[in-house]
C-alpha cells in the first residue's frame, strides 16, 4: 500500500541557511503520527513543504504516492490534504458560519461558481451546521470570528481544517498555548475530527503526544534523528541526548 | 438537534413567506425608482437622479473590488470609460445603419466590453493583491488615458467622441427623445445591474471574494486559487463598470478623457469609501451623496471640492466604516432598546460641533472671496447674511465660532462616549 505522505531527501535552505537537511519519512494511511523537536528546528518549515507554502530545495514530496513537489497549496489542497496553522490563520471579518462554509465549498463541488446562492444550498447549510456543533461552537454561529476567545479560535481553525473532509490533517501546534482545560478540551476534539485519518501533529505537549500518537519523529536542527514508537523514541539515548531527556521524564510522572 | 434546526431553514427558505421578504427591498426598490419622477419631475431633477443611478452602479461595481475583494483600485474610470466609448461607436453604428440594435441593450455590451478589458490586465494585475495591484492600476489608468489623447479613432482626441441615442431603432414606440424615457431606462438598468451585484455577493465566489480579501494565504489551503478569485471578481467589476459606462453614453451622448483619467477613478474611490465599504447599500449611499454634493452644493459654493475632501478624510481617519457603517453601528443599540441613550449626548456634541463647523466654512468662504471676487466686490452673502467680506467682524465671529464650538465639542465627546459604551452593553440600565 502507498504511503499517505512520503518525503524523500527533503530540503529547504533560506539563503545560507540550510534549516531542512535532509529528511526521509514516510506516513503511513490512517497513522497518527506527531512530529518534535525544539524551537526552530524547522517543524513548521517541514508543513509548509509538505502543503506547498514554499517550494523545495531539493527532494521528493508524494501524498498518496503522487509527487506533489511544486504544486500550490490549492492544488495539495485537492488532491485531499489539509492544515491548521501554529498562529491562527481564519478569516477574522467573517462570522464563525462563514469560515465554516469557506472550508466546504470546494469539496462540495461549488468551485468557482456564480449562479448558485450559497444561502439556498441547504445540504451546504446543513453539513456547516454540523461542524459547528462538531467543534462546539454552535452558540458562536453568527458572531465575527476575529473576537473569538483565543481558545474558540483556534478550534475553529480545526473545524476550517477538518471541513473539506481531507483524508489527511496536518495541524501545527494545536494545543500552544492553551490552558489545562483547553487542551484536554483539543485533544477530545482532535481525536474525535480525525477519527479514521491520516493525522499530522507538531506538538509540545508530551502528554497530548503519548496519549494521541502512533508514532513520533524528532526533528533536531533540520534532520530527523528518530521516527518510532513513543515506547522506543522514550527509550532512544540518541533523543535523549539531542533533545528531550528531561521532558520526557516529566510525561512518566 | 442540528438536523432539525437546518431542514427548519430549508423549509423557511422556501416557503413563500419567506421568498416574500427576500425580494421586498428589491420590489420596494422598484416601486420608489418608479415613482421618483412624479415627486422630482423637472427636466434638472431627472438630469441628476440619471447621474446618480449611473455613479450607484460605477460605485456598487468598484466595491466588488474594494469592499469585497479588497483590492484597492486607482484606475477604475478605465473599465467604465471604455465601456462607454465602446458603445457610442455602437450608438454610432446603429446611427449609421450598419448594425440593428435596440439602444435599451447598449449598456449590455458596455459591459461585455469592459468585461473583455478586464480580462485582458487581470490577467496580470490580479497575480498579488495589495500594493502591487494598487500600482498597476494606476499605471493602466495614466496609460489608457494617455492613449485617449493618441488613438484618435477610437476616443476622439481631446474633444472626445459623441453621438446620438435617438437615431436607434424605435421600440414600443420609444425613441428616447425625452429625458423621462432615458430616467426609466436607466433606473431599470440600476435595479437590475444592483441586484446582479447583489446576488453575486451571495454566491460561492462572491464569498471567496470576501475570504480571499481576509485571508488570501488560508483560502489557498482550502483549495482555492487566490488569483482566480480575485480575477473573477476584478471581471464581474468590470463588466458592471461597462454597464455604467453604457449608461453613461445613453445619458450624455459624449464621452471624453475625462471618463478615463485618473480624477474619475480617484473619485470613484472617494465615492466608495464616504458611502461605506463593508456594506452593500454603502456605496449607494456614497453616490447619491456625493451626486447631491455635486450638483447642489456646487450651486452655492465654488470650493465645494474642498469641503469634499475634508470629508473624505475625517471619513477615512475616524469612520472607516463610512456612512453605512456609521448607521449600522446603531443597529446593536436599536435592538437593545437603548437608541434613546445616545439622544442627548448626540445634541450636546453635534450643536458645537454644527457651530465649529459653520465657523470653519464662514472663514473660508470669506476668505476664497476676499482673495478672488472682483476688485470693489466686497460684499458676500453667506447664510442669508450679506457683509462685507474685508471687514474684521466677520472674521472674529467665524473663529470665535470654531474655536469655542470645537472646545465645546472637544468637552462633550467623552460624555458621548461613555453614552455609547452604555447603549452597546447588554447590562440594563
Ligand atoms: N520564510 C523564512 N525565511 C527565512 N527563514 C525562515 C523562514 N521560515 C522559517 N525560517 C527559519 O527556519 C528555522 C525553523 O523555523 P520553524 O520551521 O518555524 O521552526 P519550528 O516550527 O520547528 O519552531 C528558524 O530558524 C527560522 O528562523
Ligand atoms: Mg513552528
Amino acid at each position: 500500500m502507498t504511503a499517505a505522505i512520503e518525503l524523500m531527501d527533503v530540503r529547504k535552505n533560506f539563503g545560507l541557511a540550510e534549516i531542512i537537511r535532509g529528511v526521509d519519512l514516510r506516513i503511513e494511511r490512517a497513522e497518527r503520527h506527531a512530529i518534535i523537536g525544539p524551537n526552530g528546528a524547522g517543524k513548521s518549515t517541514l508543513f509548509n513543504l509538505i502543503t506547498g507554502k514554499y517550494g523545495l530545495t531539493g527532494g521528493t514530496i508524494k501524498l498518496h504516492g503522487e509527487d506533489v513537489g511544486g504544486l500550490k497549496p490549492f492544488e495539495i489542497s485537492r488532491r485531499g490534504l489539509s492544515r491548521s496553522f501554529q498562529i491562527t490563520n481564519i478569516f477574522a471579518n467573517m462570522t464563525v458560519f462563514e469560515n465554516l462554509r469557506c472550508g466546504l465549498l470546494w469539496s462540495m463541488g461549488y468551485k468557482y461558481s456564480f449562479w448558485t446562492l450559497v444561502d439556498r444550498q441547504s445540504r451546504l447549510t446543513e453539513r456547516a451546521e454540523e461542524l459547528l456543533e462538531q467543534i462546539n461552537l454552535g452558540d458562536r454561529r453568527d458572531t465575527i470570528a476575529g473576537v473569538l476567545t483565543y481558545a474558540e479560535q483556534r478550534a475553529l481553525e480545526i473545524g476550517i481544517t477538518i471541513a473539506g473532509g481531507a483524508d489527511v490533517i496536518m495541524l501545527d501546534e494545536p494545543t500552544a498555548g492553551m490552558s489545562h482545560s483547553e487542551t484536554a478540551a483539543m485533544v477530545q476534539l482532535i481525536r474525535k475530527v480525525t477519527e479514521g485519518k491520516t493525522l499530522v501533529m507538531v506538538e509540545h505537549d508530551m502528554g497530548v503526544i503519548f496519549d494521541v500518537a502512533d508514532r513520533i519523529s524528532v526533528l533536531v536542527y533540520g534532520e530527523i534523528i528518530e521516527s518510532d514508537t513513543p515506547e522506543v523514541v522514550r527509550a532512544s539515548a540518541k533523543v535523549k541526548e539531542a533533545y528531550l531527556g528531561s521532558s520526557l521524564d516529566e510525561a512518566d510522572a | 438537534m442540528t438536523a432539525i434546526k437546518s431542514t427548519d431553514r430549508a423549509a423557511a427558505a422556501t416557503s413563500g413567506s419567506a421568498v416574500l421578504k427576500r425580494f421586498a427591498p428589491w420590489i420596494i426598490a422598484a416601486l420608489f425608482l418608479l415613482f421618483l419622477p412624479v415627486i422630482f419631475a423637472s427636466g434638472s431633477a431627472l438630469t441628476i437622479m440619471n447621474q446618480m443611478a449611473i455613479t450607484i452602479v460605477f460605485a456598487l461595481a468598484y466595491n466588488m473590488l474594494l469592499g469585497q475583494g479588497g483590492m484597492l483600485s486607482f484606475g477604475h474610470a478605465v473599465y467604465m470609460g471604455l465601456g462607454g466609448f465602446f458603445c457610442v461607436h455602437l450608438m454610432n453604428m446603429v446611427a449609421a445603419e450598419e448594425w440593428f440594435l435596440p439602444i435599451p441593450l447598449l449598456p449590455l455590451f458596455g459591459g461585455i466590453f469592459g468585461l473583455a478589458f478586464a480580462m485582458v490586465i487581470g490577467f496580470f494585475s490580479t497575480r498579488r493583491a495589495g500594493t502591487v495591484f494598487a500600482m498597476i492600476s494606476l499605471g493602466i489608468g495614466e496609460l489608457i488615458a494617455a492613449c485617449s489623447i493618441i488613438i484618435v479613432v477610437f476616443f476622439g482626441g481631446e474633444e472626445g467622441i459623441s453621438g446620438d441615442r435617438t437615431m436607434g431603432p424605435e421600440i414600443f414606440g420609444l425613441d428616447f427623445g425625452s429625458q423621462i424615457e432615458v430616467y426609466y431606462l436607466t433606473a431599470a438598468w440600476l435595479l437590475v445591474s444592483a441586484a446582479a451585484m447583489y446576488f453575486y455577493s451571495r454566491t460561492p465566489i462572491g464569498r471567496l471574494a470576501n475570504a480571499v480579501r481576509d485571508n488570501e494565504e488560508r483560502a489557498e489551503f482550502l483549495g482555492y486559487s487566490q488569483r482566480y478569485v480575485r480575477l473573477i471578481s476584478f471581471c464581474a467589476s468590470g463588466f458592471f463598470a461597462g454597464i455604467a459606462g453604457g449608461l453613461f453614453a445613453i445619458n450624455f451622448e459624449i464621452l471624453t478623457e475625462e471618463n478615463l483619467n485618473l480624477v474619475t477613478s480617484g473619485t470613484i474611490l472617494l465615492i466608495t469609501f464616504l458611502g461605506g465599504v463593508g456594506f452593500f447599500i454603502g456605496p449607494i449611499i456614497g453616490a447619491i451623496f456625493f451626486t447631491l454634493l455635486q450638483t447642489v452644493l456646487s450651486l452655492y459654493t465654488e470650493i465645494w471640492q474642498l469641503y469634499v475632501g475634508a470629508l473624505f478624510v475625517l471619513t477615512v481617519m475616524f469612520f472607516p466604516g463610512g456612512m453605512s457603517g456609521l448607521l449600522f453601528m446603531h443597529v446593536r443599540p436599536y435592538q437593545l432598546g437603548k437608541l434613546n441613550i445616545l439622544f442627548l449626548p448626540y445634541l450636546k456634541t453635534f450643536l458645537p460641533a454644527t457651530a465649529a463647523i459653520l465657523g470653519g466654512v464662514g472663514f473660508l468662504e470669506i476668505a476664497f472671496h476676499a482673495k478672488n471676487a472682483s476688485v470693489g466686490d466686497q460684499m458676500m452673502t453667506l447664510f442669508w447674511l450679506t457683509f462685507d467680506s474685508h471687514g474684521l467682524i466677520p472674521w472674529l465671529v467665524c473663529v470665535l465660532l470654531a474655536i469655542v464650538g470645537g472646545y465645546l465639542a472637544c468637552r462633550m465627546a467623552p460624555l458621548l462616549r461613555d453614552a455609547w459604551d452604555e447603549a452597546n452593553s447588554l447590562v440594563a440600565n
